[in-house]
């Protein structure tokens, strides 16, 4: 047997995020509560350090290495820088919410980097095994990052729910891949996209089927969607503000890897699901999210929502299809992040602003802050000229070309109905009195990053052509 | 014989996996799942896999399953709560598995996985090395898969520790280096006692008087 050493240096930013994950791990073991600080500091070099190196192994071509387990292209890239960055915000955002609960442990650091790495895994992976194994080790993260609040008895019902219904969806997918393998004897997407023409559809359309209810399980699709709101509600604000951002990305990832990369053959048969997915979400999603009083699940199904019109992307099934979804995966976290960050600011030691009575006033607690939530919120629901209108406007048009006229009228008509509820949050902000007159007490990283935040929602939105171009580039 | 010896096994898998879900108690259940277990690793050496298969026996049976019994008898499971609404679901229920297991069955049954297509697997001569083989391809071509699963499993250990630990001031637990390096003196006390009658000699004479 001759084998030769793969190349290690496509996986440099995978290796590197790795072995410091083991050496904050080491380090943090020696720590003192008092100077956690280090093993966040430490966290945070690795994740913009990581980001960098991605961004430095940047190739215009698709390479393949390890086998062909691993693939390094333009999406692969732009996602881990994307995805690195989020969870730097997320870090910032979850640090003072931690330390004011005695939550302030090495242990979210460490879960959350090796998340990172799960989702870097799923983001460039290659065969089925690779996107298998990212998934778990970001889902495997996950669970435990929302478990760790031991002693709140809604923060461990939503870790169980969310793990029994994930280890489901796990075994439903797994099960989807082996029909798939049975039938053309590969587990490597590029071989497997090769022998669908010839592979037995019936089989193959069983496998996709199975394929594709794992994947929405985990973009939260509906009818997939039942343990969004209870874990979103449930986990810790700086845990929900982790699982909701950049997750969704990885998601997005591999779906893409999965229909696209590896399914292609089957288009015609991915896409009528995916339209039933997609209408299924956007509908239900806003419609919900309306009689909700508690933010965090109004922001869930508002989740909900805005992974109708990834797929919808998808459903397009054109290269800038594609590149209008990663765009609106990308647009998501980062109004996603802002809009926890948001609940994060206003909560304190011992109090949860996660209400909408919470905001209510907000205008004359701050009005800089007031201004961030308005533009999160615009965003949201897809007002120009701030970013998410962009995002739905990109999504909107593909679908266009691509002939699903109607589908895009459902987007529409779907994201006018979830303007009420957005509008309502700036009514709150803006028009009622404030029935709680607490200064923020957040401190100054969380309103700079924040700040930051709210402004590049802002600014992208006024300057959208950059990271479009970026986006559809990818896919060129 | 080959053939005789797999449908004994075959056989004794589908009853055994059938047992699992239909006896009421769940330690016999969990014992029916150990035999499910032996039969599939058996099933395993006629393939050749001896390496899989006495894997399956070591970490289900001997790992898994041992756990599994632990967690079974320390629970008090209440097994009339559990099966509440049963009738009442039972024909509903098994309208949709029946229906689930027509498709699956119209799919994956003999037509498309039936042994006519798939070619006899060759012989492996006697000196073939099971072991050897799975590390040759798990350390070449599945290697990034084989780090990653490393990952996960380190993530399992970093997960179940930060979950289970609770550092409590006033915990008593050992210090093993004080015990190592304990003396004879911290821990006998030699007390001298003054020597006085035994107590039932005095009793005894006490009777006589």
């Amino acid at each position: 047997m001759n084998f030769v050493t793969p190349d290690f240096m496509p996986a440099m930013p995978e290796i590197f995020l790795l072995s410091m994950v083991c050496v904050i791990m080491i380090i943090d073991l020696f720590l003192k509560d008092e100077s956690r600080g280090a093993t966040y500091v430490l966290s945070l070099i690795a994740l913009i350090a990581t980001a960098f190196l991605s961004f430095s192994n940047f190739s215009t071509e698709s390479i393949t290495t390890f086998n062909g387990s691993f693939i390094l292209d333009p999406m692969a890239t732009i996602l881990k820088i994307a995805i690195c960055i989020i969870v730097v915000g997320v870090f910032i955002y979850a640090k003072d919410y931690l330390k004011d609960r005695n939550m302030y442990k090495g242990e979210y650091f460490t879960l959350g980097l090796f998340g990172v790495l799960g989702m870097m895994v799923m983001v460039s992976a290659g065969n089925f095994l690779t996107v298998y194994l990212g998934l778990e080790l970001l889902s495997l993260s996950m669970y435990a990052m929302i478990a760790m609040q031991r002693d709140s008895i809604v923060a461990s019902e939503a870790a169980m729910k969310y793990f029994i219904l994930g280890a489901i969806a796990s075994g439903i997918l797994l099960y989807g891949m082996s029909m798939v393998y049975g039938v053309t004897g590969s587990l490597d997407l590029a071989t497997i996209n090769k022998a669908v023409s010839g592979a037995d559809r019936v089989v193959m359309s069983f496998g996709l089927v199975f394929i594709i209810l794992g994947v929405a399980f985990k973009l939260g699709a509906v009818p997939f969607h039942m343990w969004m709101p209870d874990v979103y509600h449930g986990s810790p604000t700086s845990v929900t503000l982790y699982i909701a951002s950049a997750p969704k990305i990885a998601a997005f990832a591999m779906m893409y890897r999965l229909l696209v990369d590896g399914l292609a053959g089957m288009q015609a048969d991915w896409q009528m699901i995916l339209i039933i997915l997609s209408v299924l979400s956007m509908v239900f999603g806003n419609i919900v999210a309306i009689a909700q009083t508690n933010i965090k699940r109004m922001l869930a199904y508002s989740t909900i929502s805005h992974v109708g019109f990834i797929i919808m992307g998808v459903v397009a099934g054109t290269q800038a299809g594609y590149g209008a979804a990663m765009f609106y995966a990308i647009v998501y976290a980062i109004m996603s992040v802002a809009g926890f960050g948001m609940i994060i600011l206003l909560s304190r030691a011992g109090f949860e602003a996660e209400n909408i009575e919470d905001f209510r006033g907000l205008n004359q607690r701050s009005p800089w802050f007031a201004f961030v939530m308005m533009a999160i919120m615009f965003s949201m629901a897809g007002v120009p000229p701030f970013l998410g209108f962009w995002a739905k406007i990109a999504v909107l048009q593909e679908a266009i070309n691509s002939g699903f006229l109607w589908l895009a009228i459902v987007g529409v008509m779907a994201s006018v109905i979830g303007a009420f509820y957005y509008l309502r949050v700036i009514k709150a902000v803006y028009f009622d009195k404030p029935t709680d007159e607490t200064p923020i007490q957040a401190s100054m990283d969380i309103r700079l990053t924040l700040s930051l935040n709210g402004m590049a929602i802002l600014a992208f939105g006024l300057y959208p052509t950059a990271l479009i171009t970026l986006c559809i580039s990818a896919f060129a | 014989m080959e053939t005789i010896v797999f449908y004994v096994f075959s056989a004794f898998m589908i009853l055994s996996a059938l047992m699992v879900i239909t006896v009421h108690n769940p330690v016999r259940a969990a014992f029916f799942l150990v035999l499910t277990f032996f039969s599939s690793a058996a099933v395993w050496l006629l393939l050749e896999a001896e390496f899989l298969a006495i894997i399956l026996i070591i970490v289900y049976v001997g790992a898994v399953m041992v756990l599994f019994l632990f967690v079974v008898m320390m629970l008090d499971v209440n097994l009339a709560e559990l099966k509440k609404g049963f009738v009442k679901n039972l024909p509903l229920a098994v309208i949709v598995a029946l229906a689930m297991f027509a498709m699956i069955f119209m799919v994956v049954g003999g037509e498309q996985f039936g042994v006519q297509n798939f070619a006899v697997p060759e012989r492996h001569a006697a000196d073939y090395s099971n072991v050897s083989a799975l590390g040759q391809l798990l350390y070449t071509e599945y290697v990034y898969s084989f780090e990653i699963a490393a990952v996960i499993l380190l993530v399992g250990i970093v997960a179940a520790i930060s979950l289970t630990l609770r550092r409590r001031p006033n915990t008593r637990h050992q210090k093993v280096e004080d015990q190592v390096a304990v003396k004879g003196a911290d821990r006998l006390r030699v007390v001298k006692v003054e020597s006085q009658p035994r107590k039932h000699t005095i009793d005894n004479a006490e009777v006589k008087k």
